[in-house]
């Protein structure tokens, strides 16, 4: 399977995190932490987590997300979604999360 | 009882490497009934579901015992996938099933994966008993198979 990475991009006060691979269980796992630390340690104004490169997501991947949420709020950051794959869009939009945390769709970046 | 025109079986141990490994087996499984990118993602969500609960709650995440699927497929392009474990069992079974609601008091997983399987498929079935395991049964039938999808100007 496609292992799950990330990739950190910090400047003017966002703190971009790029997600690309598969969310299960047994991957949200392993990136819970390292998220956070980020997170805790950029406290940007906005967190945006983009799913564009997301093949695969299921609830663990909105645990994984929804967890962040609270973290970042925690943290004094506000999460934002940016271009999740159609599959990460439609588990997102079943669970009503969306409604929390905005979901946007940018043609660049 | 509708005919079986095809049918597999997997045992694997229930440790968490095998979540992706068990969706992509039944996804492989599928593609003979040439599904759509929505259909397939679908299936692959709802597996993943049903293998993780048994994983994290069936065998409360002790990497001991096994996951047993079956998947047939039925006329009609009608798939049926049992995902069963011989863990703990479900004590309310109507409670681990209302949304939000998590066995998992980290509070990292949701609690949404009984909606996802019901949601993601045509029909879902519970069977457990406290110490007797837990059966999953989630039925999907597939749109019709439409030659005329294909572009005739591509071939």
């Amino acid at each position: 399977m496609e292992v799950l990475t990330a990739k950190y991009e910090f400047s003017d006060n966002v703190l971009k995190i790029t997600l690309s691979g598969e969310i299960d269980h047994h991957s949200a796992k392993a990136a819970r932490e390292e998220i956070d630390l980020r997170i805790l340690e950029c406290k940007a104004g906005t967190v945006l987590i983009d799913l564009r490169n997301v093949g695969f997501m299921d609830s663990s991947g909105l645990g994984l997300i929804l967890g962040r949420y609270t973290h970042a709020k925690e943290a004094g950051s506000v999460l934002k979604i940016v271009n999740p794959s159609p599959g990460a869009e439609k588990v997102l939009r079943m669970a009503g999360s969306d409604k929390i945390i905005p979901i946007i769709h940018r043609k660049n970046n | 009882m509708k005919k079986v025109i095809n049918e597999t079986e997997l045992v694997f141990s229930a440790v968490s490497e095998n979540e992706s490994f068990a969706r992509c087996a039944v996804a492989s499984f599928c593609a003979q009934l040439d599904p759509t990118l929505e259909e397939l993602s679908d299936i692959r969500t709802a597996v993943s579901e049903a293998v993780t609960n048994a994983i994290v709650h069936g065998y409360r995440d002790s990497g001991t015992g096994k996951v047993y699927i079956s998947c047939k497929i039925l006329e009609n392009r009608t798939l049926v996938i049992k995902v069963r474990d011989k863990g703990c069992g479900i004590e309310d079974i109507a409670l681990a099933m209302t949304p939000l609601y998590s066995g998992d008091p980290s509070g990292e997983r949701g609690g949404m994966g009984f909606s996802i399987m019901e949601s993601f498929t045509d029909d879902l079935k519970v069977i457990s008993g406290l110490g007797k395991g837990t059966t999953v049964i989630m039925t999907k039938k597939f749109s019709p198979f439409n030659f005329c999808s294909v572009d005739p100007k591509t071939i």
